[in-house]
């Protein structure tokens, strides 16, 4: 079976501070894995390597094409979300319906409250056609009817053969094996 | 990708404030009759000079939100993430940035011209100089606009990178302009060449650079 995200020995320092060493792990399709941690333990910092925005000061790291939703919106502001969706590509309109964003269509992406922008940021995820997901606190700013909306995203693209990565230190719904760090 | 992010940047450009460098070009322009008189003459025998310093401090203008707003919003992220290169995305905003900087100034530079009082010669050769300095006027507003993008009071810094670095631009522009035999707009194509050619891929470090 493929490996879609394999970390050897990884290390990464910053500002100075060993956040981990030695990190081993692989993802294969349809396993999902949740980064926990206390606040600066480095969850944010394993999204990025993983997304390859970050170099690792030792070890490999094996990635597929992928998609991230961080806290960045990455969408122009003065677009209406459609707009500023179709940008990035991808089936945008399914990925609308199923975080329930598809009222919002032609609001400009200035208007969205955070709720929404996350939603908006998941959707852009949801979009693309990628086997990785890389998500970093995907429960931030999101409702109940959000988070429910995410969770099936998530059962679905797991069903499909893909995987995810998600960095978050409240509890997320399924099964997902749990990578601590700063211990 | 790289054409819906030209088509983008120009779309953003002019929907925002892409008026804004040229009305400052004709501004500084129409200063110089105030400060030296309107002695044609003196005029037309700096006017060249001056359409070249105008334009400098007009490339000036737009540099901070050329970058740093994509920066700061994930977009130069998600553009990797998406497989396009650093130095893919600084070409193509180089080019997006002389679509909505470059024709405007050379239509600028008509009344410029005129509030300068430049002999039709002078003019022709003004244009043709602005024509083939431009893009490499653009390329130098992307590369510093990178390396500037995110941090505090980046506006003047910028200043102190860009202008300095234009001078070879000034220097063989302006000769370009006053006389079209001379060996200056060779030079001047040659140096306009050498920074966009260049750019990319300073552009593109200090975007992997500035990823923390």
């Amino acid at each position: 079976m493929t490996v879609l995200l394999r970390f050897e020995d990884v290390s990464l320092r910053r500002g100075g501070r060993l956040l981990f060493e030695g990190l081993d792990f692989e993802l294969r399709p349809g396993e999902a894995l949740q980064v926990a941690g206390p606040n600066g333990s480095g969850k944010s910092s394993l999204i990025r390597l993983a997304a390859g925005l970050l170099r690792a000061d030792r070890g490999r790291i094996q990635r597929p094409s992928l998609a991230l939703a961080d806290d960045n919106l990455a969408l122009d502001r003065e677009l209406p979300l459609k707009r500023a969706l179709g940008f990035w590509g991808g089936p945008t309109e399914p990925a609308m319906d199923a975080l329930g964003v598809t009222h919002l269509a032609d609001v400009p992406v200035r208007y969205l409250s955070s709720g929404q922008a996350k939603r908006a940021t998941l959707a852009r995820v949801a979009a693309s056609n990628a086997a990785l997901w890389l998500l970093d606190e995907p429960l931030n700013a999101l409702d109940t009817d959000g988070i429910a909306r995410l969770s099936r995203l998530i059962d679905d693209h797991l069903g499909e053969g893909g995987a995810i990565v998600a960095a978050s230190h409240q509890a997320l719904a399924g099964h997902w094996r749990q990578l601590e760090l700063g211990r | 990708m790289i054409a819906r992010l030209i088509a983008r940047d120009v779309r953003r450009g002019f929907t925002g404030t892409s008026w804004l460098p040229i009305a400052f070009f004709v501004l500084v322009v129409a200063l110089m009759p105030f400060a030296v008189g309107p002695d044609a003459k003196l005029l037309g025998r700096v006017g060249a000079g001056v359409l070249w310093i105008a334009a400098l401090t007009a490339a000036l203008l737009p540099i901070e939100r050329l970058v740093e707003p994509d920066r700061a919003n994930g977009v130069l992220d998600q553009l990797m993430l998406h497989g396009v290169a650093d130095e893919a995305v600084a070409a193509a905003k180089i080019v997006a940035h002389w679509l909505t900087f470059g024709p405007l100034l050379l239509i600028a530079a008509v009344p410029g011209a005129a509030l300068l009082a430049l002999n039709g010669p002078t003019f022709v050769g003004a244009e043709v100089a602005l024509a083939v300095g431009t893009p490499g006027l653009a390329g130098l507003a992307i590369a510093v606009a990178a390396v500037t993008a995110g941090l505090p009071r980046a506006g003047s810094l910028a200043g102190l990178l860009l202008l300095p670095l234009a001078v070879p631009l000034l220097i063989f522009g302006a000769a370009a302009a006053a006389d079209r035999n001379s060996s200056a707009l060779m030079l001047e194509a040659a140096v306009s060449l050498l920074l966009t050619a260049g750019s990319p891929f300073v552009a593109a470090a200090a975007f992997r650079a500035s990823r923390t």
